[in-house]
């Protein structure tokens, strides 16, 4: 059993996605949209602690929203992996769950 | 011209996620249609408007960042980027497009309106405003 979780708050304005990489279970993915895509940003302020929380989980952004606001995927914490609209709906149906951290 | 005052347009959010960054940029050009001194200072998320490269064509919605480069059009010139907002954030200078006005007092040379500047002088352009309108 396992949870595909989503944020789409940037890290630097919410604690969101920390809130949800302290809550998530080994094996569960944690899927970065909307404004939640700079919390896969390398070299940032962000990049230790969301490296480090999200050592279990298995981490996700969403390439459309990245490239809207100008990030190419080069930048993103190494092991992030951009997927597309189809690649959401494959996370969706592949785990038992999705939870929304708003 | 006394009653010109010096509004700035404080911009904090990230673009897309929230229409804030959008109405800001609507106003800001209402703003200087109206030949009122303009200034718009970019703090924590709002660096992320000015992000160069930006496509939109993914998620449907229009990309506005080609129009701040319509600002110096307007005779906006001053676009201040706060530094330590940028570097929290992995970003430099590099990063940002490009927005350039003709300088009227120097025989129209074009200029760079976007000056990435200190968090204390952030402050200072901040206690300097007669008007702030925050997004």
């Amino acid at each position: 059993m396992s949870t595909l979780h989503t944020v789409n708050k940037s890290p630097f304005a919410t604690q969101a996605l920390i809130s949800c990489l302290n809550h998530a279970k080994s094996g569960d993915a944690v899927l970065m949209i909307e404004d939640g895509v700079y919390g896969g940003l390398g070299g940032t302020g962000m990049t230790e602690i969301v490296t480090e929380l999200g050592k279990s989980v298995s981490l996700y952004v969403l390439a459309p929203d990245l490239a809207a606001r100008g990030i190419d995927t080069n930048r993103l914490i190494d092991g992030i992996e951009g997927v597309d609209y189809a690649g959401f709906v494959d996370l969706v149906a592949k785990h038992d769950r999705t939870q929304s951290w708003l | 011209m006394s009653d010109v005052k010096k509004f700035l347009y404080v911009n904090r959010r990230a673009p897309y996620g929230t229409i804030y960054a959008l109405e800001s940029l609507e106003v800001v050009l209402i703003g200087a249609a109206f030949e009122q001194d303009v200034a718009l200072a970019f703090v924590d998320d709002g660096v992320f408007q000015l992000t160069k490269g930006q496509n939109t064509d993914g998620i449907g919605v229009k990309n506005f960042s080609p129009t701040f480069r319509a600002l110096g059009d307007y005779d906006v010139q001053k676009l201040f980027v706060e530094r330590e907002s940028l570097e929290e954030r992995g970003l430099s200078e590099d990063d940002l497009i490009e927005v350039v006005y003709e300088d009227e007092d120097d025989d129209w040379e074009e200029k760079p309106a976007i000056h990435v500047v200190s968090r204390a002088e952030i402050s200072d352009v901040m206690a300097g405003a007669d008007v702030v309108l925050s997004f």
